[in-house]
C-alpha cells in the first residue's frame, strides 16, 4: 500500500469551496434577514443602527406583533394560499392524463413526448407570461370572442388581461411541467398485471383507476403538488405583469416591503413567515406521501 | 382500450397546445407587419431590425450575457465539487445547503441577498447579479453532476489509485472525463438559467443595471410592442440550441430515469 493523503483533507477541499460560497450567500444573508425581522425600520429606509447613540441594542417584536394585529396581511397570505391551492389543482387536472398518456406510450415515443412537455419550461419566464398579455388582450381574438357572447345575454363586457383569472391561468401555465414530471416519473413504474387482474376480477375502468392507479400515483401527486404550491405560493411576477389592483398577492407586498416602503424588518418577517409556511407544506405533503406509501405496501391489496 | 386511448390523446392534445400555443403566438407576431398584437396583417422583419437599433437592448443582452458565462463557469465549478461531496462523502450541510435555494420562492433569495449587499455598501450591479446567480445555479449542477457519479463505477477510481495514482490525476484523468456529459449539461443549464433569471436579478441589479429579462420586464410594463416577441423569438432560439446541445452532450439529462 502506497501512502495516501488523509481522507478528511480530500472531503474538505471538495465540499469546502461550494459549502463556503453557499454560506456566505445563502445561509448568512438569510440569518441577516431573520436578524432584521426583529429591528427598527431606518429613517430612509433599510434599518435604523443595532446600538443606538443611547447605546441601547435595537431588537423588537414590533414587526412581528404588526403582522398579527393588521388583519390585511393575513388576508393577503390567505388569498396567496388560494391562488396557489387553485394552481395545484388545476395542474394535476390537466397534468394527469398527459403523465399518464405518456407513460403508457412506446418506450421510443416516451423521450420526445417528455422533452414536449419540459421544453416551455426552459424558455424564458417572462415570455411565457408576456406571452398571456397577448392572448388575453382586449382586442385579441379570445376577449372579442369571450365579449361577443357576453353581449349576447345583454352582460357588460369584462376585461380577461388584468384579471384573476389571468393571473390563475398563467399560474397554471408556468407550472404544469412540474407537475408532469413527477407523476410520470411513477405511472410509468407502475404494474400493468395489477391492473390487468382486477379487470380479469370485474373492476370496470373508472374502479381500476380509482381503486389502483390513483392510490399507487399519490407519492407522485404529493411530489408534484410541492413542486407547484411552494412556487406559486411565493410568486410575484404573474400578479405584478397580469394582475388587477386586487390579485396583489405575498409575493408583491414582500417587493413593495423592499423596494417601495423600504421597510425592511417588516419585509423580512413577510418573508420568513412565506419561508416557513412553504417548507412546512412541503414538509407535510412529504410526509402524508410516505404515511400513505408504507400503508399501502403494508396493506393486503 | 382503443376508446381510452382516444380520450387520454385527446387531453394530451390539449395540454400540448396549452403549452406551445402561447409560444407560437409570440414567435407569429413578432413577424406580424402591425403595432397592435391582434391580428395578422402581414409579413415583415421591421422588429427585427429595430431590436438591432435599440442600443439599451444590445447593452442588456451584453450584460445578461457576460454575467451568464461568469456565473455559468463559476457554478459548474463550484457544483461540480459539490455534486461529487454529495454523491462520496456524508455531510448533512451541504446536500441543505445547496437544495434549500432552489426549494424556496425565488423572492426570498432575491429580498435576503439584497439586504446582504447593502448593508456590506456593496454597490448593486453586474457582480452582485453574478454572485446571486452563482448562488443559484450551483444547487442545478450538483444535482445533474451527481446523478452522474450515481451512474458512475467507483471502482476506476480505486484501480486508478492502486496503481499509482495521485487523488488529484485520479480525478482528471479517470472521474472527470466520466462525469464530463454530466458537467457540460450542468454548465449550459446553468447558463440558460442565468440569462433567463429574472425575480433574483430584479433584486439584487439595483437601479442602473439592466439585463435583458430586466429590459423586456420594463418594455412590457409600459406597453406590449412586436419588439418584445422579437427578443422573445431570438431568446427562445437561444434556448433551444442550448437545449439541442446539452441533449446532444448527455441525453440521460432530458429523461425523467
Amino acid at each position: 500500500m502506497h501512502k495516501r493523503a488523509p481522507a478528511w483533507l480530500g472531503k474538505w477541499l471538495v465540499s469546502g469551496p461550494p459549502l463556503l460560497y453557499l454560506v456566505v450567500f445563502f445561509a448568512v444573508p438569510s440569518l441577516i434577514m431573520v436578524l432584521a425581522s426583529f429591528r427598527t425600520p431606518g429613517e430612509f429606509g433599510g434599518l435604523a443602527p443595532l446600538v443606538d447613540e443611547s447605546g441601547a441594542v435595537d431588537l423588537t417584536l414590533d414587526s412581528y406583533t404588526r403582522l398579527l394585529s393588521e388583519p390585511l396581511y393575513a388576508e393577503i397570505f390567505v388569498k396567496s394560499f388560494w391562488y396557489a391551492l387553485v394552481t395545484t389543482v388545476v395542474c394535476l387536472v390537466l397534468a394527469y392524463p398527459l403523465a399518464t398518456l405518456i407513460a403508457k406510450s412506446e418506450r421510443r415515443h416516451r423521450d420526445l413526448l417528455l422533452l414536449l412537455v419540459i421544453l416551455p419550461f426552459w424558455s424564458n419566464f417572462l415570455i411565457r407570461v408576456y406571452a398571456w398579455m397577448i392572448i388575453l388582450g382586449p382586442n385579441a381574438a379570445l376577449a372579442r370572442a369571450v365579449n361577443g357572447v357576453l353581449a349576447l345575454f345583454g352582460h357588460e363586457p369584462v376585461p380577461l388581461l388584468f384579471s384573476a383569472f389571468a393571473v390563475l391561468v398563467c399560474l397554471v401555465y408556468v407550472h404544469l411541467p412540474f407537475m408532469v414530471l413527477p407523476l410520470y416519473a411513477n405511472l410509468e413504474k407502475h404494474d400493468q398485471s395489477l391492473l390487468d387482474a382486477a379487470q380479469d376480477l370485474g373492476a370496470s375502468a373508472w374502479q381500476r383507476f380509482w381503486r389502483i392507479t390513483f392510490p399507487l400515483s399519490l407519492p407522485g401527486v404529493y411530489a408534484g403538488s410541492a413542486l407547484v404550491f411552494i412556487p406559486a405560493f411565493g410568486i410575484f411576477a404573474i400578479p405584478d405583469i397580469l394582475g388587477g389592483p386586487d390579485d396583489s398577492l405575498i409575493g408583491n407586498v414582500i417587493k413593495q416591503q423592499f423596494l417601495e416602503t423600504r421597510d425592511w424588518p417588516f419585509g423580512s418577517v413577510l418573508s420568513l413567515v412565506l419561508t416557513v409556511l412553504a417548507l412546512a407544506l412541503a414538509g407535510l405533503a412529504a410526509w402524508i406521501g410516505q404515511r400513505g406509501v408504507g400503508r399501502l405496501a403494508s396493506g393486503d391489496a | 382500450m382503443r376508446k381510452r386511448s382516444a380520450w387520454l390523446w385527446t387531453a394530451a392534445l390539449l395540454a400540448y397546445a396549452f403549452l406551445y400555443l402561447p409560444l407560437v403566438i409570440v414567435v407569429v407576431y413578432s413577424f406580424n407587419d402591425s403595432r397592435l398584437n391582434a391580428e395578422w396583417v402581414g409579413f415583415t422583419l421591421d422588429w427585427y431590425r429595430k431590436l438591432f437599433a435599440n442600443e439599451e437592448m444590445l447593452l442588456a443582452a451584453g450584460n445578461s450575457l457576460l454575467i451568464g458565462l461568469v456565473a455559468s463557469g463559476v457554478s459548474t465549478v463550484l457544483g461540480t465539487m459539490a455534486g461529487i461531496a454529495m454523491y462520496r462523502y456524508r455531510l448533512r450541510a451541504l446536500p441543505i445547503l445547496v437544495l434549500t435555494p432552489i426549494a424556496i420562492p425565488e423572492i426570498l433569495m432575491g429580498v435576503a441577498l439584497l439586504i446582504f449587499f447593502v448593508m456590506l455598501n456593496f454597490t448593486l450591479g453586474l457582480v452582485s447579479v453574478a454572485l446571486a446567480h452563482i448562488a443559484f445555479c450551483i444547487g442545478f449542477v450538483a444535482i445533474v453532476v451527481r446523478a452522474r457519479m450515481a451512474g458512475m463505477d467507483e471502482s476506476l477510481v480505486e484501480a486508478a489509485r492502486d496503481c499509482g495514482a495521485t487523488p488529484l490525476q485520479a480525478f482528471v484523468h479517470v472521474t472527470l472525463p466520466l462525469i464530463m456529459p454530466g458537467v457540460i449539461a450542468g454548465a449550459l443549464m446553468a447558463f440558460t438559467l442565468s440569462i433567463d433569471d429574472f425575480v433574483i436579478t430584479f433584486f439584487t441589479a439595483g437601479a442602473g443595471t439592466v439585463t435583458l429579462p430586466l429590459q423586456i420586464y420594463s418594455m412590457i410594463k409600459i406597453a406590449v410592442t412586436p419588439e418584445v416577441n422579437a427578443v422573445s423569438t431570438l431568446l427562445m432560439l437561444l434556448t433551444l440550441m442550448l437545449i439541442v446541445i446539452a441533449s446532444k452532450v448527455s441525453p440521460s439529462l432530458l429523461r425523467s430515469d
